[in-house]
C-alpha cells in the first residue's frame, strides 16, 4: 500500500455510505437533503485533491485488501492520471448536478430517492475508475447499469421512462455480460486479475490466440456502454430521465465508462490491426451517423443525445488510431466534451423547465427573454461546433490533425473526409441549437412564459462555461492534467503542448470547411428536414421491441412446454436428462479392467433377493391397491435390512428395520384419510413411455453400480479405522464417525430432522384451520372402523412390552459407541414402543400420560448436542472435539464415559421427538376427523363384565 | 454377490422411477420410498461389499474391516429420507383434503373443481 492509499478506500466508500443519508434527510426538507448529498461528494473530492500533487507528478497510488483471494478477487484500488481525471470529473460534475437538481426537481418528485440513486451511481462510477482488480471493476460496472436503470426510470409514471430504463439496462447489461467473459480471458492469459499486472503484460496478451475473442468481448461491453453504433439506440431513449440525470450519466460519466475502459486497456489491447479496424471504424460510423441524426431531431434533448453519440464516436475513433498523439487528443476532448455538453444539457433543462417544452419547433426568440441562459447555451454550443477561443476548437483541431494522416484500408482519404463530414454536421446541429432556440422572432405561443431561472439553477452550467472559455483561451492550464492522464493511458512519458495556433495545417482547412459547410447546411435545414422525414429508415426501438418480444415468447414457449404444471413431466425430464448425462459421461472415457472378483452367494441370500425382486415387481403391478402396496414395501425394507446385516453393516440393518416400522405406520395413518384405490387412468402409451424410462434408468444405475463394485478405490477410511479407538474412544467405527469424526454433519442432520417434524406439525395446524377441517369433519369413516378398537391382548402385551423395550432402547443407546447401536437407533426403538401404546390404548389415554412435549424434546436434543460440541471450546479445542475417560465403580465393570455419548443423547432426543411429533400430528387429524376418544384403556372394562356376570347368577 | 446388489439397485430404481411418474400422490410417495432404498443401497455399495468384516474394532488382534464411511453416511440418509417421506406424506394428505383429489397434474384440474365453500 503506497502513501495515501488508504484514502482510496474512503473515496470509494463515501458515496455508498452517503447514499443512506438523503432518504432520511428529506424529512428535514429539500435543502437539507441536497446538502447532505453534497457533503459526501465534497469530502471525497477533498480527499481526491490531497492526492492530486502525487498523481500529477506521475505517481501511482495503490491500496489493496484481500477479499476472496481464492477467486483472485481483492478489494484493491489504484489511482493514476487517468483514474484521477475521471474521478475528478465524476465528483466535480456530481456536485454541480446535486445543486442543479435541487432546483430542477419539482415538489412532487421524491427527492430523497433521487439523491440516493445519484450517490449510488456516483459510487459505482468512482469504483470503475479506481478499481485495480478487474473482477471488482466488473462489479462496479454492473452497479452503474443498475443504478442508471433506477435513475432513467425515476419518473415511474412515464411509460417512456420505464421503457427507456429497461432498454438501457438490457443493452448495457448484456454488454456487461460479454465483458465479464472478455475480462476473465484476460485474467487467464496474464494469471492475475489485477489491472496493474495486466497492464504490464501487453505483449503476452496480444500474442495470445485468445486475444481476438477477449478483444471482441471487452469491446462489446465498452461499445454498449458508450452507445457506439449499432448499440447507440438506447441512449436517446434514456433521455426520458430527468435532465440532471441526462447531464450527469449520459454526457459526463456513464457513457464515458466505455471510453474509459478502452483508454484503460489501450496499452494492452491497442496497436493491432484488429483493434484499429474494429474501433476506428465503429467510432467513425458512430460519429457521422450520430451527427446526421442529431441535425434532424426536434427535441432538444434528443439532439444533444445524438450529438453525444457522435462525440463518443469521435473519442472511440481517436483511441482506435492507436497513436499516442491521438490518445492525447482523446483525453483532452474528454475534458472538453464534459464541460460543454453538461452545460448544454443543463441549458436544455432550463429551457424545458421555464417554457415547458423541448420541441425546437415551438421555441425561438428566447435570447431577450432568457439572456443568461442564452449566453451560457451559445458559448457552450459554439464550443461544441469547434469555434476558436473555446475549448472544443482545440481538441477538434487535434482530432482532425490525427485523422488527416490516417490511412484506412489503403485509402488516404477515407478517414479525413469522413471526419470532416462529421465535424461539418456537428457545426450544423450546434448552430441549430443556438439559432432555432434563441434567435428568430419572439413568439407568443410558448406553453409557459419564459424567463431566466434562479441563480442556483444557472450557477452550475455557468461555471462549466467559464471552464470552456478559460481552457479555450489558455489551454496550457489543462496541460498538467492531460499529461498525467495521457501518460497513464499510453504508458509512455509524453510532454504534449496544448496550443491555440498550430499554423496553417490541413486540420485548419478541414475546420474551415466544416464551419462554412455547417452554416450552409443549416440554412438549407427546412427542405432537408422534409426530405429526411419522408425518407424510410430503420426504427431502432421497434426492432429492439420485436427482438425482446421474440426472445420472451421463445422463453415462454420453452417454459410452458417443459413446465406445464404436470409434475410427472418434470420428473420424466429430470430422469431422462440424468440418464443421458450418465451415458455421455460413460461414453467419454470408457472403463478400466475389473480388479475385484465376485463374492459367493449363499442360498439364503438368494432367497431374500428373489423375495425382494418379486415384492418390487408386485408393488409396481399392484400399486393401485394401496394397502397391499404398503405391505409389500414393508417386505422390501426388511429384505434390505437383511442384506445390510449380511454385508457387514449391522448399524444399517438396525436403523433400516426400525425406520421401516415407523415409515409403514406413518403411511398407514395417512392412508386412512386417502382413497384406498388408485384409479387406473394412465393411457397405455403413457405407461409404455414411463416403463421405458424406468427400465433405462434402472439398468443404467444398476450397470453403474456393478461397474464400480468390480473395481477397487482409494478410500480415506483407514484413517477412521485407525483413530476410532485412540481418538474417538469407541470401537464401533460407524458410530464414532457419526458422533465424532463427522459430528458436524450429524449435528446438521438432526436439525433437519427436527425441522421436518416441526414442518409437519405446522402443516397439520394449517390444515385444521383451513377448509380441509370442515371436509374432515364430514367424512364418514365408520366403514373402516373396527368394532374392537383396543383389543385386550394388544393392550396387555404392549404395556408389558413397554418397560422392556425402553430397557432395550437404553441398552442400544449405551452400547452404541462400541457395538452396533447408538442414538439414532435407540430413538427409533423408543419411538416404536411409544407408538405401540398409542395404537393399543388409544390416543387420549397415551397423551394424558405423556410428560414432555415432543417439540421440547427436539429442541432439547439439538441444544444438548450443540452444547456438547461447544463444550470443547472450554478446553480450547474446536467445536465438537470429543473427550473420554474410563470410570471404574466397584460393583460394575470398568466402563467408558465420553462426551460423544452426550452428543449421542442429543441425537437420540431429537430423533425421538421428531418421529413422535410427525405421527402425533397425523393422529391429531384423525381425532379431528371424528375418531372418538376412549378415556379408559379399553373400550370396555373386562372386570366390570365379570362382576355383571356374577350379579346375573 | 455383486450381481445381486447391482440388480437389486436396478430393480428398485426402475420400480421407483415408474411409480414416481404416476399421476396420483400415493404411488409417487411409494416410488420415492423405493428410490430411497435404491439410493441408500447404491451409496452403501460404493464402499464395496464385504462379508463378516463389520467395522467394529476387534479386541483380539489384527482383523480387516469393511469401509465404515459410506455406512455412516447411509445411516443418516436412511433417517433423513424417513423425515422427507413424512413431510411429503403430510403435503400429499393436505393437498388431497384441500382439493378433494390426489391428482398431481394441475393441468388436468379445472377451476370449476376448485375449493368448495
Amino acid at each position: 500500500m503506497t502513501d495515501g492509499g488508504h484514502l482510496l478506500f474512503y473515496i470509494a466508500l463515501l458515496p455508498f455510505v452517503g447514499a443512506l443519508l438523503p432518504g432520511l434527510m428529506i424529512r428535514a426538507g429539500r435543502n437539507a437533503c441536497a446538502i447532505f448529498t453534497a457533503v459526501p461528494t465534497i469530502l471525497a473530492l477533498i480527499l481526491l485533491m490531497t492526492l492530486a500533487p502525487a498523481v500529477l507528478r506521475g505517481e501511482v497510488i495503490q491500496a489493496e485488501v484481500d477479499w476472496l483471494p481464492q477467486l483472485g478477487l481483492s478489494a484493491s484500488f489504484f489511482l493514476d492520471g487517468l483514474g484521477f481525471l475521471f474521478a475528478g470529473m465524476i465528483l466535480g460534475v456530481g456536485l454541480l448536478i446535486t445543486l442543479y437538481a435541487r432546483f430542477y426537481l419539482s415538489g412532487e418528485d421524491p427527492m430523497g430517492q433521487f439523491y440516493t440513486y445519484l450517490l449510488m451511481f456516483q459510487g459505482a462510477m468512482l469504483g470503475i475508475v479506481i478499481s485495480d482488480n478487474i473482477l471488482l471493476l466488473l462489479v462496479f460496472w454492473e452497479l452503474t447499469s443498475l443504478s442508471s436503470f433506477l435513475l432513467i426510470g425515476y419518473w415511474k409514471h412515464l411509460p417512456e421512462g420505464r421503457q427507456g430504463a429497461r432498454m438501457a439496462l438490457a443493452v448495457t447489461g448484456s454488454g456487461g455480460l460479454a465483458m465479464i467473459g472478455g475480462m476473465l480471458i484476460l485474467g487467464n492469459i496474464v494469471g492475475s486479475y489485477n489491472l496493474t499486472d495486466i497492464l504490464q503484460a501487453g505483449d503476452a496478451i496480444r500474442a495470445s490466440e485468445w486475444y481476438l475473442p477477449a478483444l471482441i468481448l471487452i469491446l462489446l461491453g465498452a461499445f454498449t456502454k458508450s452507445a457506439q453504433f449499432p448499440f447507440h439506440f438506447w441512449l436517446p431513449h434514456a433521455m426520458a430521465a430527468p435532465t440532471p440525470v441526462s447531464a450527469y450519466l449520459h454526457s459526463a460519466t456513464m457513457v464515458k465508462a466505455g471510453v474509459f475502459l478502452m483508454a484503460r486497456m489501450w496499452p494492452v489491447l491497442a496497436g493491432t490491426d484488429a483493434w484499429f479496424y474494429i474501433v476506428t471504424t465503429t467510432g467513425l460510423v458512430t460519429m457521422v451517423l450520430g451527427a446526421l441524426i442529431a441535425l434532424f431531431k426536434d427535441d432538444l434533448k434528443a439532439l444533444l443525445a445524438f450529438s453525444t453519440v457522435s462525440h463518443l464516436g469521435l473519442l472511440t475513433m481517436l483511441l482506435g488510431f492507436g497513436t499516442t498523439a491521438a490518445a492525447v487528443a482523446a483525453i483532452f476532448h474528454i475534458i472538453n466534451h464534459l464541460t460543454f455538453k453538461a452545460a448544454l444539457f443543463m441549458t436544455a433543462g432550463i429551457v424545458d423547465h421555464e417554457t415547458h417544452t423541448r420541441d425546437i419547433k415551438r421555441l425561438g426568440g428566447l435570447r431577450h427573454l432568457m439572456p443568461i441562459t442564452f449566453a451560457i447555451g451559445t458559448l457552450a454550443a459554439l464550443s461544441m461546433a469547434g469555434i476558436p477561443l473555446l475549448n472544443g476548437f482545440l481538441s477538434k483541431e487535434m482530432m482532425l490533425e490525427e485523422a488527416s494522416h490516417t490511412d484506412w484500408l489503403g485509402s488516404h482519404y477515407a478517414v479525413p473526409v469522413a471526419a470532416t463530414i462529421g465535424a461539418l454536421l456537428s457545426v450544423a446541429y450546434s448552430f441549430r441549437f443556438v439559432v432555432h432556440v434563441f434567435f428568430g422572432p419572439k413568439r407568443d405561443d410558448y406553453p409557459a412564459a419564459p424567463h431566466d431561472p434562479p441563480f442556483g439553477m444557472w450557477a452550475a452550467p455557468a461555471l462549466l462555461v467559464v471552464l470552456v472559455v478559460v481552457i479555450g483561451v489558455a489551454p496550457f492550464l489543462a496541460e498538467g492534467l492531460v499529461t498525467a492522464a495521457a501518460n497513464a493511458v499510453t504508458g509512455a512519458d509524453l510532454h504534449p503542448h496544448l496550443k491555440l495556433w498550430h499554423g496553417v495545417t490541413p486540420a485548419l482547412w478541414m475546420s474551415i470547411i466544416a464551419v462554412v459547410g455547417g452554416a450552409v447546411l443549416l440554412s438549407l435545414h427546412g427542405p432537408l428536414a422534409r426530405v429526411w422525414n419522408v425518407a424510410p429508415r430503420p426504427e431502432a426501438k421497434a426492432i429492439f421491441d420485436r427482438l425482446v418480444a421474440a426472445l420472451a415468447s421463445l422463453a415462454r414457449g420453452i417454459t410452458e412446454t417443459s413446465h406445464n404444471g404436470a409434475i410427472s413431466r418434470y420428473l420424466a425430464i429430470l430422469t431422462v436428462t440424468s440418464v443421458v448425462l450418465g451415458w455421455i459421461a460413460y461414453s467419454g472415457s470408457g472403463l478400466s479392467a475389473p480388479t475385484r472378483g465376485l463374492l459367493p452367494v449363499p442360498p439364503v441370500i438368494a432367497v431374500v433377493w428373489v423375495m425382494l425382486i418379486v415384492a418390487t415387481a408386485s408393488v409396481v403391478i399392484m400399486h393401485h391397491h394401496r394397502f397391499r402396496a404398503l405391505v409389500l414395501i414393508g417386505i422390501i425394507g426388511l429384505s434390505i435390512s437383511a442384506g445390510f446385516a449380511y454385508l457387514s453393516a449391522p448399524d444399517l440393518a438396525l436403523t433400516q428395520i426400525s425406520v421401516e416400522t415407523v415409515t409403514i405406520m406413518l403411511l398407514l395413518l395417512a392412508l386412512h384419510f386417502m382413497p384406498k384405490i388408485t384409479p387406473r387412468e394412465s393411457p397405455i402409451g403413457l405407461k409404455l413411455r414411463d416403463g421405458f424410462i424406468a427400465l433405462t434408468a434402472g439398468s443404467g444405475v444398476g450397470a453403474l453400480a456393478y461397474a464400480f463394485l468390480m473395481r477397487d478405490i482409494e478410500t480415506i477410511s483407514d484413517y477412521h479405522i485407525e483413530n476410532s479407538y485412540e481418538g474417538g474412544g469407541g470401537t464401533n467405527v460407524v458410530n464414532v464417525i457419526l458422533v465424532d469424526f463427522r459430528g458436524y454433519d450429524t449435528y446438521g442432520e438432526i436439525i433437519v430432522l427436527g425441522i421436518a417434524g416441526l414442518v409437519i406439525y405446522a402443516l397439520m395446524h394449517a390444515l385444521l384451520d383451513g377448509p380441509a377441517a370442515r371436509r374432515l369433519r364430514n367424512m364418514d369413516y365408520s366403514q373402516d372402523r373396527s368394532r374392537d378398537r383396543h383389543p385386550l391382548m394388544m393392550v396387555v402385551v404392549t404395556r408389558v412390552l413397554m418397560p422392556i423395550v425402553v430397557v432395550v432402547g437404553i441398552y442400544i443407546f449405551l452400547r452404541g459407541h462400541n457395538e452396533p447401536g447408538g442414538g439414532f437407533v435407540a430413538g427409533l426403538v423408543i419411538a416404536i414402543a411409544l407408538l405401540m401404546q398409542y395404537m393399543a390404548s388409544g390416543f387420549a389415554w397415551t397423551q394424558e400420560r405423556k410428560k414432555i412435549e415432543y417439540h421440547t424434546m427436539i429442541g432439547l436434543g439439538v441444544v444438548i448436542a450443540g452444547l456438547t460440541g461447544a463444550g470443547a471450546w472450554l478446553a480450547g479445542q474446536p467445536f465438537l472435539t470429543s473427550a473420554y475417560t474410563y470410570v471404574h465403580l466397584p460393583p460394575i465393570e470398568e466402563f467408558e464415559l465420553a462426551t460423544a455419548m452426550l452428543f449421542d443423547l442429543g441425537v437420540f432426543l431429537t430423533v425421538l421427538g421428531a418421529v413422535m411429533l410427525m405421527l402425533y400430528s397425523l393422529s391429531r387429524i384423525a381425532r379431528f376427523a371424528g375418531a372418538t376418544v376412549n378415556v379408559e384403556p379399553m373400550d370396555y372394562d373386562p372386570g366390570e363384565q365379570v362382576t355383571d356376570a356374577k350379579t346375573e347368577t | 454377490m455383486e450381481m445381486i446388489v447391482a440388480s437389486t439397485i436396478a430393480v428398485l430404481t426402475a420400480g421407483g422411477v415408474y411409480l414416481l411418474l404416476r399421476l396420483r400422490t400415493f404411488p409417487v410417495i411409494l416410488g420415492l420410498a423405493l428410490l430411497s432404498y435404491a439410493v441408500n443401497v447404491f451409496l452403501f455399495a460404493s464402499g464395496r461389499l464385504a462379508i463378516d468384516q463389520s467395522p467394529i474394532l476387534s479386541r483380539y488382534g489384527e482383523a480387516t474391516y469393511t469401509d465404515p464411511l459410506p455406512q455412516a453416511l447411509v445411516l443418516t440418509a436412511i433417517v433423513i429420507s424417513f423425515g422427507m417421506t413424512a413431510v411429503l406424506v403430510m403435503i400429499g394428505l393436505g393437498a388431497f383434503l384441500e382439493a378433494e383429489t390426489d391428482q398431481i397434474d394441475i393441468e388436468q384440474q379445472d377451476d370449476e373443481k376448485g375449493p368448495q365453500a
